[in-house]
C-alpha cells in the first residue's frame, strides 16, 4: 500500500468516524444529566438534517441550519416534558426502552411529514464534485466542515461541563438526583436541557453531515447503534473519549476494507467492541472506578 | 368486574366490526392484492408503486370498472421485510380471497414468495427485477422489470463502444445488489471485459470512500454500482471526492430524479440502461409506448406533486397487465387470469412492450431498455 492510499484509507476513516462521533456525544450529554441511553438520537440527527433541507429551500443555508438546530431542540425538550418526565418512578431500563419507541414515533411522522425520498443539504464550500488535495491524498471539503464542527464542540462541551454551573449542576444530576435535588438544583430543569442540548447537537451534527451521508427518515437506527457502539466504546459520559472512539472506530472499518471483503466491515467492529468489553469494561477511555458507580 | 367488563366490551367490538366486514364483501367486486415496501429501506420503490396502484385503480373504477365490476386494491406495506411479505402474501390470499397479486417492490421478498404463490395456484406480478423471479418460469409467476442479464449486456456492450477493459464492481448487499452482481460477473466474459474487483456494502452505507479507495489502486478503467439504495447517489459523489476520473455505470435502479438531486453536479455522466419512462417527453413520436408513457407520467406528476420514477412505472404495468388479463380470460377466476397473462402478447407498458409465453414470464426484449445519462441534470439519452 501506498503512503497515499494509506493517508486516504485515514481520511475515510475519519469521515466516517466524526459522524459516529456526532451520535456518541449526544448519547453521552442525556447519560450524563439522567443515566438514560436515549436510541431516539439517531432520529434527531435525522430531524435536523430534513428541517435544514426544508429551510434551505427559502433562505441561505446559515439561518436554516440554526432554524433547524432550534426546532429540533424544542422537540427534544418537549420530548422530555411529555414522556421521560412522566415516566419518573420507572426504572432507568424502562425510560429507555420508551426512547426506543419515541425513536419510532419521530421516524413514522418524518415519514408522514416529508415522504420517503433521499435528501441532501447544499455543501458548504464548493459542491459534490470539489475535492481538496492533501498530501496526494483527496478529501471532501465538507469533511473537513464535519471535523471542524467536531472539535469545536467537544471543547465547547468539555468547557461547558467543567466550568459552568448549569453544566456542572447538569453532572450532579447524573451522579445523584436527589443530592442535586437538596442541593438546591432543579434537576427537572436539567433533564429537560439536556435532552434539548442534545437534540441541539444532533441536529447540528444531520445538518454538517447531510451532504455527504444524504438525510432519509429511515436512517436514524443505524446511526443509533453505530453511535451507541462507539460511545460505549469509549466509556459512557465522556464526550472528547466519543470522539477518539469514534475516530477510531471508522479507522479500523477503513482500514479492514482496504484487506478484507468490505460485506465483514460490521463483523470486524462488533468483533473488536466484543473485545474490548471483556478486557475492559469501563470502555477504553472509560475510568475503572467511575464506571463502578453506574448503574450498568 | 371491571376488567370482566372491558373484556364484554371489546368482544362486543370484535363481532360488531366482523359483522360489518362480512356485510361489505359486496357480489361482483374483484379484488387485486398489492404488497409493496411503502415503508422501511427500500420505500423509495415501495411509496411510488403504492401511489401509482391506487391512482390506477381509481381511474379504472371511475371509468366504470372491469366490465361494470369494481376493483378493490388491498395494500399491504412489508416494509420490504420477507418475513412480512410471507404473511402478508397468505393473508391476501387465504383471509381476503384476492384474484392476483402485484409486488412485491424488492427482490428478496419476491424470491421468498414464489413458491407460495406457486403452490396457491394465485397469479403474482411482481414489480422486482432480479432475473431469479422468472427463470426458472413458475406458472403463477410474472414480473414487469426489465431482467438483469439485459441490464447487464446494455452495459457491457456500451463499454465495449468506449474501448473500456477492466472495471470494478460495487453493489449493495441485498437481492437486487446480489443479483446484479452476479449477472455482470456471468456475462463480463462474453464481452471481453476484466472485473479487477466485485465488492458489496451494505444498503444503509453513508460514506464508500474507503471501498472506492481500493478500487482506484486497482487502475479500473470505469466502475460499475448495482443497487437501489440511496447509496446511487453517494458512490459519484464520492468517487469525485477521490478525484476517480472514470466513467460511473449504474444499473436501472437509478431511475428516480431525487438520486439526481442528491448526488448533484456529481450525477452529471452516470451512464445507465433504463426504460423509456424517464424520457417519455424526448421520444419520437411514432414510438409505440409513447402515448402510455406520457399518459402515466402526467397523471401522476400532477395527482402527487412528484417526478415519476421508473419504480412507480413497474407497478403500472403490474395493475394493468393484470386488468388486461382480467378483461380477456375467459373465467374470471386465478386459473384464468394466469392463462390470460401468459398469452398477453404487444401490450405497450411503461417497461417496454409485453409478449408473454409459457418460457417468458417477465415479457421483455434487450429493445425495452435504451442506455441514458445524465446531462445538465436531466435524464437524457446517451447517444
Amino acid at each position: 500500500m501506498s503512503a497515499e492510499q494509506i493517508l486516504q484509507y485515514i481520511f475515510a476513516g475519519i469521515t466516517v468516524g466524526s459522524i459516529y462521533a456526532f451520535v456518541a456525544i449526544g448519547y453521552n450529554i442525556i447519560y450524563n444529566a439522567t443515566g438514560i441511553i436515549n436510541f431516539a438520537q439517531g432520529e434527531f440527527v435525522m430531524l435536523g438534517g430534513m428541517i435544514a433541507y426544508t429551510f434551505s429551500q427559502y433562505m441561505p443555508l446559515l439561518p436554516a441550519i440554526i432554524l433547524a438546530v432550534i426546532i429540533t431542540s424544542a422537540i427534544g425538550g418537549l420530548i422530555e416534558s411529555v414522556f421521560i418526565r412522566r415516566m419518573k418512578k420507572n426504572s432507568v431500563l424502562g425510560m429507555i426502552v420508551v426512547t426506543i419507541g419515541i425513536s419510532i414515533l419521530l421516524r413514522e411522522a418524518s415519514l408522514y411529514v416529508w415522504d420517503e425520498q433521499i435528501r441532501a443539504l447544499r455543501f458548504f464550500t464548493g459542491s459534490e464534485i470539489s475535492s481538496v488535495n492533501i498530501f496526494g491524498a483527496r478529501i471532501s471539503p465538507q469533511v473537513l466542515w464535519v471535523l471542524g464542527v467536531t472539535i469545536v464542540l467537544v471543547i465547547v462541551m468539555f468547557l461547558f461541563f467543567k466550568f459552568t454551573l448549569t453544566g456542572q449542576a447538569m453532572r450532579a444530576c447524573s451522579e445523584n438526583s436527589r443530592a442535586a435535588k437538596l442541593c438546591g438544583i432543579r434537576t427537572d430543569s436539567m433533564v429537560n436541557l439536556s435532552f434539548m442540548l442534545s437534540a441541539g447537537i444532533g441536529a447540528l451534527g444531520g445538518c454538517v453531515v447531510s451532504p455527504l451521508t444524504q438525510t432519509h427518515y429511515a436512517m436514524g437506527t443505524d446511526l443509533a447503534i453505530k453511535g451507541f457502539i462507539v460511545a460505549i466504546l469509549g466509556g459512557l459520559g465522556n464526550a472528547t473519549a466519543a470522539v477518539a472512539a469514534g475516530i477510531l472506530l471508522g479507522l479500523i472499518e477503513s482500514f479492514s476494507i482496504s484487506i478484507l471483503p468490505m460485506a465483514y466491515k460490521d463483523v470486524v467492529s462488533i468483533v473488536i467492541l466484543l473485545v474490548i468489553l471483556l478486557v475492559k469494561p469501563s470502555g477504553i477511555f472509560g475510568s475503572v472506578q467511575a464506571s463502578s458507580m453506574k448503574d450498568y | 368486574m371491571k376488567k370482566i367488563l372491558v373484556m364484554l366490551i371489546v368482544v362486543g367490538l370484535l363481532v360488531v366490526t366482523l359483522g360489518t366486514s362480512c356485510k361489505q364483501k359486496e357480489e361482483g367486486t374483484i379484488k387485486i392484492g398489492a404488497i409493496f415496501a411503502v415503508t422501511g429501506g427500500a420505500s423509495f420503490l415501495g411509496a411510488p408503486e403504492a401511489r401509482t396502484a391506487e391512482m390506477v385503480v381509481e381511474e379504472i373504477n371511475a371509468g366504470g370498472g372491469i366490465d361494470g365490476r369494481m376493483i378493490e386494491l388491498i395494500i399491504k406495506d412489508s416494509a420490504a421485510n420477507p418475513e412480512k411479505a410471507i404473511s402478508f402474501v397468505k393473508q391476501l390470499i387465504e383471509e381476503d380471497q384476492v384474484l392476483a397479486i402485484i409486488g412485491p417492490s424488492t427482490s428478496g421478498e419476491t424470491m421468498q414468495i414464489k413458491d407460495i404463490a406457486e403452490s396457491y395456484k394465485v397469479p403474482l406480478v411482481a414489480a422486482a427485477a432480479a432475473e431469479a423471479i422468472v427463470d426458472p418460469v413458475a406458472s403463477y409467476v410474472f414480473k414487469t422489470p426489465q431482467k438483469d442479464s439485459y441490464v447487464a449486456k446494455w452495459i457491457f456492450s456500451t463499454m465495449q463502444s468506449m474501448g473500456i477493459k477492466r472495471i470494478g464492481i460495487v453493489a449493495a448487499n441485498t437481492g437486487f445488489g446480489n443479483a446484479g452482481k452476479g449477472q455482470l460477473e456471468k456475462y463480463a466474459p462474453d464481452f471481453g471485459i476484466e472485473i479487477a474487483i466485485a465488492e458489496t456494502y451494505d444498503r444503509a452505507a453513508t460514506d464508500l470512500t474507503a471501498l472506492l479507495t481500493k478500487l482506484k489502486a486497482k487502475n479500473v478503467d470505469a466502475v460499475v454500482n448495482w443497487s437501489i439504495v440511496p447509496a446511487q447517489s453517494i458512490v459519484p459523489k464520492n468517487m469525485k471526492q477521490l478525484g476517480m476520473d472514470v466513467p460511473l455505470f449504474q444499473s436501472h435502479g437509478f431511475g428516480n430524479t431525487k438520486y439526481i438531486e442528491a448526488a448533484g453536479a456529481a450525477a452529471e455522466g452516470i451512464i445507465f440502461p433504463a426504460g423509456r419512462l424517464l424520457v417519455a417527453e424526448k421520444l419520437p413520436d411514432g414510438n409505440p409506448q409513447k402515448e402510455t408513457l406520457v399518459a402515466y407520467k402526467k397523471a401522476y406528476e400532477s395527482k402527487y406533486g412528484e417526478d415519476v420514477s421508473t419504480f412507480g412505472g413497474h407497478a403500472y404495468d403490474a395493475i394493468m397487465l393484470v386488468v388486461e388479463a382480467i378483461k380477456n380470460a375467459d373465467t374470471v377466476d386465478r386459473e384464468g387470469v394466469r392463462n390470460a397473462l401468459e398469452s398477453i402478447s404487444g401490450f405497450p407498458g411503461t417497461g417496454g412492450i409485453f409478449t408473454f409465453s409459457p418460457t417468458d414470464h417477465n415479457g421483455l426484449g434487450m429493445d425495452s431498455l435504451e442506455m441514458l445519462t445524465v446531462r445538465n441534470g436531466e435524464f437524457d439519452f446517451l447517444q
